[in-house]
This record gives structure tokens, C-alpha cells and sequence, in this order.
């Protein structure tokens, strides 16, 4: 496979000198330690809650957003699953905890948890399904299984709302104090407290035993196959788990907006978070966290200028990025860097 | 006549006009995915581009519709070129994910690019008085422009099976098809063929995006819109086939048809079930190799 | 007469007020949601000219040293989260007094809410779900329902001589009030419906739904599918298959026959009865000194339809609600107004709000596609005055 695009940190050659059985050890530990800069992207949402009170709302759908990409990265970057239906499990997600607030459940982190146990369900029901092929075949099953539940949804419109969206949700106060208010905050420090629990889960999948193995079948499937690695089944656990991700980040932005409807589903909110994710960097975990604020905020700033033009540059921007760019910015400031 | 009868006959009748659409615009993707492993997820720009070319030449300078057509099959294969051989030539063999992503960026650029030349509307398309209004068959009328859809990309159709079979460059592409390392072996220069390859299909997605006008209207959004349906035709015929997509998209266009009239409620809903059940069964779908 | 003595009123007490407090700028901020992008954006263009336009007409009439501000953005089409976040943002960023526009039904329904806990009066320019006024009591409605107008549709086709139609309508909610209303004032009169379909929004090929009506042989059939890219669609398939010549009667609303959109179509609309609240074709001396402001204004092709009026209208009432109370309002004194004002000097024909619903009534009127001057226009031929929303009636608040 071609990926020397892809520059990968934590890949690069062993030192040529064989490592002391200590050294090595210590080289495997340290990779598992918070590093100082990990702290800035939390000093950073910290920050803009003090500073622009006034941008709550688009906030709230940022980090929910920066949670949809850093799943997406899980299948995409550390399992090579190359996916157009990733908002399969965001509108599962989004659609579950929606129609709980609807019909008279509007308690937020259930509601949540709920979002979460069906979108990993239709991963893994789909994942079980899709992940025997590769290749085209994939990238076209896992568009059709998206497309499925979207056209599912569309006629469900007595439980949906079709095409009008799920209208009414009324969700309750977190832990019956903090109330979902028209400024955002509480939304917002919702949003930013389940995106770093969520997080801390990915990064420990990341550096697990699992994740090194993930990260060698996408190198390599018939080596991992060779060393009688179970890799269908590593693939479909993790696919299942980014679903479950996946679907946390659709139901906060249900709940933070109180509102679902079809665009959930769609093939731009698939294609969407790819583009937000590559910008930043596939498989670095962080490449969420830059690409995701960047897009969004640049679109919420064009697009009040003039929203179609904005589809004309970023759709430049993606093809600048995959001519000179590969990796993303995390890749570029690497190569700088070198 | 009875109405399960004239039911029949009026989804055979769309569902055959839709289909021709369909074939004429995604047989050249087939062709580009099977022959240069290239996920062109941009391909309905062309189809695209062929219709605004068409609409356009007809009722902005009153060109005549089959100058039109013309047009749109040649603006739409030269503008492909030029894509090819500056851009999509660098990640032939490449990675999936980049492809994926370069296509999705044209096609991004395509929607801003269609909005501000041709705004947000749809363009409407006339078909030439002699093909408007109904032809009498006897037994009962059908509308003509459709039927006129039929007769051509019929002719379409035989005309471009007949080339492949028949004349060297069909040679080539077939080779190139079957084993692309063979053919660069035995002297073939395949970065010449790829590019007229690929500015054939494209020309041809023009044409079906001009012809089908009428059925898939042009606007803005329109390579997002029907991108599904364009892959569902090729991934069910299987890549690189040029009759496999045929069957599909003539069971597509009436199956597609046949929803709509009986069942519109559903929507499209059937046609992703029997595409997720037909890849599930036949992975390389119906006349994909193994 | 009773708006000229408001405004007569208003400027008396502006004359002291200012006597009093001489140059107290005052600014009243607006927030005008509406589509500019999208396929949406023709509506949007439309209605946002009827606001401009009435802006600058009467602008010098507000009372001395008030100001009006308009806060414009674009909710991009009928995405509810867009339109949501926009609104919340124009209320706690710009800090606007009021809200108005809004193409889309759904996106009406998701800002109502908000309308209720952050006490903002929101003028509702064009999107006619029917219950959105019930969301929140500082919502009201300067448009029209469906049902308002799709239910004497439905009752003069019956009385005219149409004992079978068809109805196949856009399946989301303002067709399945279009739908209902029809329905019901079809059969009420003897009428009998031999088939209802609903077309997702997702399809536009509109050749296989028509061609099973051409099959199915109705006299008549109504139809409702939003304007813009759907009615033009629409109308295509309608050409090609002939329905006309089968003897099929089309009835509709006027968003599939909007008047901009007629010139486009060639004869193929002619005919066609449509019921609606305006037609640029009236010759009301209302509608005739609107059209020769409209076309000093905007010179060219510029068509103005039932969104420019919306938005005209609208603002009227805006404008009415600012010199009463000389720019100085709470919200709620805003929405007394509101519930009472009227307007007999109305483009349409005279308007008024109903206080219960906060939905306007209007006469509607029937109207057919005829050649005028060599152009096709929608001709009223019939009035039914002062049409109440009659799903309100016919659905008494719980």
C-alpha cells in the first residue's frame, strides 16, 4: 500500500543499534506518557470559554465535532478502513438520544449513553456485515449501509420527523442542576468534559497492545495474518468502538442543539468529517483537534461572507492538500520540522 | 388496456430511458476504477459539465440540439484531460483515501464553480420541437423526447461495444483491463491510454448528463446528488466490465422505476437493499472477476 | 384609515417627544433570517427584496430620531441547526429586539422556542406550518397555512363540475397539510379521491408519479411540491406526458405556479387553477402602486410573488409597531400590537391578525393561467374573503 504519504510519528525506523531488553522497555513506557503539549488543546477550550462567551453555541458543535473526527481517525487512521458512512453511527447517535428526549426521557447523560450502545450496535451489526470485503467494495458498502439508514430515516417520519427534522426535544438539566441554557455554556462544558473522557479512552486504545496490532494490520494484513493475528475480528472491535464514538458525538450535538434531522445521516456529513480530519492528519490522534476548529470556524466566518464560494476554496484546499500536502497539517509541520 | 398492463408498460418504458442514462454516464467510470484502480468519486461533474454545456449552448445561443450534444461530449473529454494529466495522473495506484479525498474536493469545487456561473437553480432543458410532446404507437402514445433517449443510447450503446470489440484501441483498453503489467510488457504505452481512456468516459458521462438533462436535472449539486446512483451502477455491474454495468443499470433504471411508480412512499429504500444484498452476495458484483 | 391614525398619532407624540429630548438617537435591531444560499435562495432573494423594498420607501416615515437596524443572515435552506444557531447567536451576540423572515417551516419551528425563553417577537414572513404560532406566543404570522389556502382549492374544485381527483403532495409537513386541507374540502362537497401519493424530497424526477396518474385517469388532480426547483420539475413532467391533452385538470397551490417562474415555462401552465393570497397580475390600486415602487427598484425582469409580500407585509407590520410605540417597546407590548394590527392598504387586498392564533386573515384567491399583454399571468377570477386558518378552528388548543 502506498502511504508514505502518511507520515506516522510513532513509526519511524528503530534506531540502528539494537536495543538493551531495558532500553527497550523504557522506550515502550515513555511512549504511553502525557507529553507536556497534550495539556493545550484543553488549555486552549479552556481559554475560549473565558474569552468569547458570545461563541458557545459554535463551541459546543466544535468539540462534539473534534469527538465525530477523532473516531472517524480510529477507523480511518490506526485501522485503515477506508469509510463514506461514517455518519451512519453520528445520526444513530444523534437520532437515539434525540427521540429519547422526544418521548418524555430528556435526562442527558443516559440519553447519551444510549446514543452511544446504538451506534455501536449498527457498527458492529455492519461492521460484522462489510468488513469480509476491502477496497472499493468496502468504501461502496459502507456508503450504501449509511445511505440505508438515511433513506430508513426519511420514511420512519413518524418517529423522525423525515424531512422536517425531530422537532421538540426537551432535555433535562445535568444531574438536575445545570440547564442547557440559550448562551451555551453548559453546553459547551458538557461537550468539552465528554470529549476528554472519550479521548483518554482513544488515546489508551491507541497505545494498547490492540492498537499496535491495529496499526499492524493496516501496514501489513498478511504478515498480521501470517503471525495468526485474528485481524477480522480486531477490525471489527474497533470499528465497533469508533461507531460508539461516533454516536456519542451525534447525541451531544443533538442535546447541545436540540434539534436532529436528515443532514445527520448524509453523505456530506461523511465526506465532511473526512476532509475536517485529513486537513489536520489522519492517524495522530490530534489531527481532530486542528483540522475540525479550523474548518469550522473558517466556514462559520466565509460562509457569512459568502457561503458558496466557501465550498470553492475548501474544496481547493483538499485538493492542494492531497498534491502537496499528504498528512495534513500535522504531516507538513512534521516534515518542517525534519 | 387494462391498468396492471399500462402499469407495466410505463415503468419498462421509464425504467429503459433512465437506464440508458445511467449506462452512458457510468460506464466510463467503470473503465477508469477497473483499468486504473481509480476511485473517481468526481465523475458526475462531467455528466455535469455536459449538461450545463448543453442547456446552456441551446437556449442561451440557440445552437441546434444536436450541435449541442456534440459539444457536450467533446468539452466535457477535453476538460477531463486536462484534470487527468494534471491532477488525477499523480495518484494512479495510490492511496485509496487520497483519491477519495481529491475526487471529493472537485467535487466540492464543482458545486461553488456551477453556483456562480449558473446559479442556484436548475437548469431547464428543452428538447427540440421535433422530439417534444407525444409519439402515437398505436396501441397508446408515449412521450417522445424519451423515446428518442432510447433509440439513442441504444445506438450509443452497440456503437461503443462494437469499437471496444472491433478496433485496436479497444484492443488496448480491453488488454489493460485484464492485466495491466502484460500490457505494459508487450510495448502498450499505457500512460497514453489512460488519458484517452479516461477522456472517453468522461466525453460519454457528458453526453448521458446531456441527454438525461431531462431526467436528472442539471444544477449545482448534481455530482453529490447522484453519485450513489452512478457507483451503485458500476459496483453491481462489477469494475472494469463494460456490459456488466449495462445489466445493472437497465435493472437499476427499472427497478428504480418501478418504486417510484408503485411505491413512491419508499423512496429509493428498496434500490439500497438490493444494491447492500447484491454486493453481499457478489462482492465484485455480477460480471466482476475474481 | 386607523394605520393613518396611528401614524398620525405617532408623529404627534414623536413631535413632542422630540420637543423634549432632542436628538435621542434610537435604534430598533432587527434580525432577518432568510435563505440567500442553497436551492432556496430564488424564495430568499424574493422575500428579502419585499423587506428592502419597504425599508427604503418608508423609512422616512418612522418617527424622528428612530432607527431601524437590520442584522441579515443567511440560515442556508431547511437546515433547522443552521437556522437554530443563527438565531441564538442574533439574540445573544447582536442583541436584537426582534426577529423576522424565514423561508422554511421547519427552521421556524426550531427558532420558535427560542422566541418564547429570550422574549423576542418573531415576525414570520413565509414559513406556513400550519402549527408554528402555537410554539411560542411572541411568534406571528404575516404569510399564510396550507391549509388556509389548499382547502378552498379543494372546495371549488369539487363545486365545479371535478367529482374524481388525485392528490399527490411533497412528503413533509407543509404537504401533508396541503394534503389534508384539500382533502377534506373536496369530499365535504361531494368530491371523491381515488389516489394520494407523497414524493420524498429527495426525488425529482416527477415522470413515473405523473405518468401514474395519467394511468389512473382522474378529472383532476392537486398537486403541491415546494416552490423552486420541485414546481419546475414538476411542470416538465407534466408537458411531457401530455396530462392536459388527456383531460386531466391540474389544481394547485400557488408555490408550484409562482409568478416569476411562469415566464419560463412556455404555454404549457396555461389553464391551470391555482388558489393563493397574491398574484402580481391583481389590479387592486394596492398591488399597482407596489408594482410601480417594485420596478423602479428593481428595473429588469425582477418578478415580485407571495415571499416579496411576506416580507413587504411584514415589515409593514414592523414599521406600524415602531411608530406606535415610538421605538420604545417591551416585548410583550410589541406582540399587543401585533395580535390587533391590520392593514386594509395591503398589495393582497386588506390583512389583518386574528388575536386568538396570531395567524393572519386574508382573502384568498382563485386564479388561472392566462395570456395578459402577451405574458403569462396568474389571473384572480374568484375571492374568497377573509379566509381564518381553519385548522385551528377545525383544532382547538388543548
Amino acid at each position: 500500500m502506498a502511504t508514505e504519504g502518511l507520515v506516522r510519528p510513532r513509526l519511524k525506523p528503530a534506531p540502528r543499534a539494537p536495543l538493551a531488553p531495558q532500553q527497550a522497555i523504557d522506550a515502550f513506557a515513555r511512549r504511553h506518557r502525557y507529553r507536556w503539549w497534550e495539556a493545550l488543546p484543553w488549555a486552549a477550550a479552556i481559554a475560549a470559554y473565558v474569552l468569547f462567551p458570545s461563541y458557545l453555541p459554535l463551541g459546543a458543535q466544535i468539540l462534539a465535532t473534534i469527538l465525530f473526527a477523532l473516531s472517524a481517525d480510529l477507523v480511518l487512521g490506526y485501522a485503515g478502513i477506508v469509510t463514506l458512512g461514517h455518519a451512519a453511527f453520528f445520526g444513530t447517535g444523534a437520532y437515539t438520544a434525540g427521540i429519547l428526549a422526544v418521548h418524555g426521557w430528556g435526562e442527558p447523560i443516559t440519553g447519551l449513553l444510549a446514543g452511544t450502545a446504538a451506534a455501536a450496535l449498527i457498527g458492529f451489526v455492519s461492521g460484522w456485515i462489510v468488513l469480509r470485503t476491502t477496497g472499493l467494495t468496502l468504501l461502496m458498502q459502507t456508503l450504501v449501509v449509511a445511505t440505508l439508514l438515511y433513506e430508513a430515516a426519511n420514511k420512519a417520519s413518524w418517529l423522525t420527523g423525515g424531512d422536517d427534522g425531530l422537532q421538540g426535544m426537551e432535555v433535562w438539566p445535568i444531574f438536575g442542576q445545570f440547564r442547557f441554557d440559550m448562551f451555551g455554556r453548559t453546553g459547551y462544558l458538557y461537550c468539552l468534559a465528554v470529549l476528554f473522557l472519550c479521548w483518554l479512552f482513544a488515546r489508551h486504545i491507541v497505545y494498547s497492545p490492540f492498537g499496535r496490532s491495529l496499526t499492524g494490520i493496516r501496514e501489513n494484513v498478511r504478515r498480521m495474518h501470517a503471525i495468526g493475528a485474528p485481524v477480522r475480528r480486531r477490525r471489527l472491535i474497533i470499528y465497533t468502538i469508533a461507531a460508539g464514538l461516533a454516536g456519542t458525538a451525534g447525541a451531544l450535538i443533538a442535546q447541545t442543539t436540540g434539534f436532529v434531522g436528515l443532514s445527520f445521516l448524509n453523505l456530506e456529513r461523511s465526506g465532511g468529517v473526512l476532509i475536517m480530519l485529513i486537513i489536520g492528519g489522519v492517524g495522530r490522534l490530534y489531527g481532530a483537534f486542528i483540522g475540525v476548529p479550523l474548518y469550522m470556524i473558517a466556514q462559520n466566518r466565509f460562509s457569512e461572507i459568502e457561503p458558496v464560494y466557501w465550498y470553492f476554496w475548501i474544496g481547493l484546499l483538499m485538493v492542494l492538500v492531497v498534491v502537496f500536502a499528504r498528512g495534513g497539517i500535522l504531516g507538513l509541520s512534521e516534515r518542517l520540522r525534519q | 388496456m387494462s391498468n396492471t398492463f399500462a402499469a407495466f408498460v410505463s415503468i419498462g418504458f421509464h425504467g429503459l430511458a433512465f437506464a440508458m442514462v445511467l449506462y452512458l454516464i457510468s460506464v466510463g467510470l467503470s473503465v477508469t476504477m477497473g483499468m486504473m484502480g481509480f476511485v473517481n468519486l468526481a465523475h458526475g461533474v462531467f455528466a455535469m459539465l455536459g449538461g450545463y454545456v448543453l442547456t446552456s449552448l441551446m437556449s442561451r445561443m440557440g445552437v441546434p440540439f444536436g450541435l449541442a450534444l456534440i459539444a457536450a461530449f467533446l468539452a466535457t473529454a477535453l476538460g477531463s484531460l486536462i484534470l487527468e494529466r494534471l491532477l488525477y495522473r499523480r495518484l494512479y495506484g495510490g492511496d485509496e483515501l487520497d483519491q477519495v479525498l481529491l475526487t471529493m474536493g472537485l467535487i466540492f469545487m464543482s458545486v461553488a464553480a456551477a453556483t456562480y456561473v449558473w446559479g442556484p437553480l436548475q437548469q431547464p432543458m428543452h428538447p427540440p420541437r421535433w422530439l417534444s410532446g407525444q409519439l402515437d404507437f398505436g396501441f397508446r402514445s408515449f412521450p417522445g423526447y424519451r423515446s428518442f433517449l432510447i433509440l439513442c443510447g441504444a445506438g450509443l450503446v452497440i456503437g461503443l461495444w462494437l469499437g471496444l470489440e472491433r478496433t485496436r484501441f479497444g484492443m488496448k483498453v480491453r488488454a489493460a483491463v485484464d492485466n495491466l503489467r502484460m500490457a505494459q510488457s508487450v510495448g502498450i504505452n499505457t500512460s497514453r491510454l489512460f488519458a484517452l481512456t479516461f477522456a472517453l468516459g468522461s466525453g460519454l458521462a457528458g453526453l448521458g448528463g446531456a441527454l438525461g438533462a431531462d431526467l436528472l436535472a442539471i444544477n449545482p449539486s448534481y455530482a453529490l446528488d447522484n453519485l450513489v446512483y452512478f457507483l451503485i451502477v458500476v459496483a453491481v455491474g462489477g469494475l472494469g466490465s463494460i456490459r456488466g454495468p449495462f445489466i445493472a443499470a437497465v435493472l437499476i433504471g427499472i427497478a428504480d422505476t418501478g418504486f417510484k411508480y408503485l411505491l413512491p412512499e419508499l423512496g429509493a429504500f428498496f434500490i439500497y437493499a438490493l444494491t447492500m444484498a447484491l454486493l453481499l452476495w457478489r462482492p465484485r458484483g455480477l460480471f466482476g472477476r475474481a | 384609515m386607523l394605520q393613518q391614525k396611528i401614524a398620525g398619532l405617532a408623529l404627534a407624540a414623536a413631535a413632542l417627544g422630540a420637543l423634549a429630548m432632542p436628538a435621542a438617537a434610537q435604534t430598533v435591531k432587527i434580525g432577518f433570517i432568510d435563505t440567500y444560499s442553497g436551492p432556496f435562495a430564488q424564495a430568499g432573494d424574493e422575500l428579502d427584496k419585499g423587506v428592502k423594498l419597504y425599508i427604503k420607501e418608508h423609512e422616512k416615515d418612522l418617527p424622528p430620531g428612530v432607527k431601524i437596524e437590520l442584522v441579515t443572515r443567511d440560515d442556508t435552506g431547511p437546515n433547522p441547526d443552521v437556522a437554530k444557531r443563527v438565531a441564538q447567536e442574533l439574540i445573544t451576540r447582536d442583541h436584537v429586539q426582534l426577529l423576522a423572515g424565514e423561508i422554511a417551516s421547519p427552521n421556524a419551528a426550531a427558532i420558535a422556542p427560542l422566541t418564547a425563553e429570550a422574549k423576542i417577537p418573531f415576525v414570520i414572513m413565509n414559513a406556513a406550518g400550519v402549527n408554528i404560532p402555537r410554539i411560542s406566543p411572541y411568534v406571528v404570522r404575516v404569510s399564510f397555512t396550507l391549509w388556509q389556502i389548499s382547502l378552498p382549492m379543494g372546495q371549488w374544485a369539487a363545486k365545479n363540475g371535478f367529482k374524481k381527483a388525485y392528490v399527490a403532495v411533497s412528503d413533509f409537513i407543509p404537504g401533508h397539510d396541503a394534503e389534508a386541507a384539500f382533502t377534506k374540502g373536496f369530499t365535504d362537497n361531494g368530491g371523491e379521491i381515488i389516489g394520494t401519493t407523497r414524493i420524498p424530497l429527495s426525488q425529482l424526477d416527477f415522470t413515473p408519479i405523473l405518468q401514474r396518474i395519467k394511468d389512473a385517469k382522474p378529472q383532476a388532480v392537486f398537486i403541491f411540491v415546494p416552490a423552486g426547483k420541485y414546481a419546475t420539475a414538476v411542470m416538465k413532467a407534466w408537458a411531457d406526458l401530455g396530462l392536459k391533452d388527456a383531460g386531466i385538470q391540474l389544481v394547485t397551490t400557488q408555490d408550484v405556479m409562482l409568478d416569476e417562474e411562469l415566464p419560463n415555462m412556455g404555454d404549457i401552465p396555461l389553464g391551470i387553477v391555482s388558489a393563493g393570497n397574491y398574484s402580481s397580475a391583481a389590479t387592486r390600486p394596492q398591488n399597482k402602486a407596489f408594482l410601480s415602487a417594485w420596478n423602479q427598484a428593481y428595473t429588469e425582469k425582477a418578478i415580485p410573488d407571495m415571499f416579496s409580500v411576506g416580507g413587504w407585509d411584514g415589515m409593514a407590520a414592523i414599521f406600524d409597531m415602531i411608530k406606535a410605540t415610538k421605538g420604545k417597546f417591551t416585548p410583550d407590548e410589541a406582540m399587543n400590537f401585533f395580535k390587533t394590527w391590520k392593514n386594509p392598504e395591503s398589495p393582497r387586498g386588506p390583512i389583518a391578525i386574528d388575536p386568538e392564533t396570531r395567524d393572519i386573515i386574508q382573502n384568498i384567491y382563485l386564479r388561472r393561467v392566462e395570456k395578459v399583454d402577451g405574458r403569462l399571468a396568474n389571473v384572480e377570477f374568484e375571492t374568497i374573503p377573509q379566509v381564518k386558518d381553519p385548522w385551528k378552528e377545525l383544532n382547538p388548543p388543548k
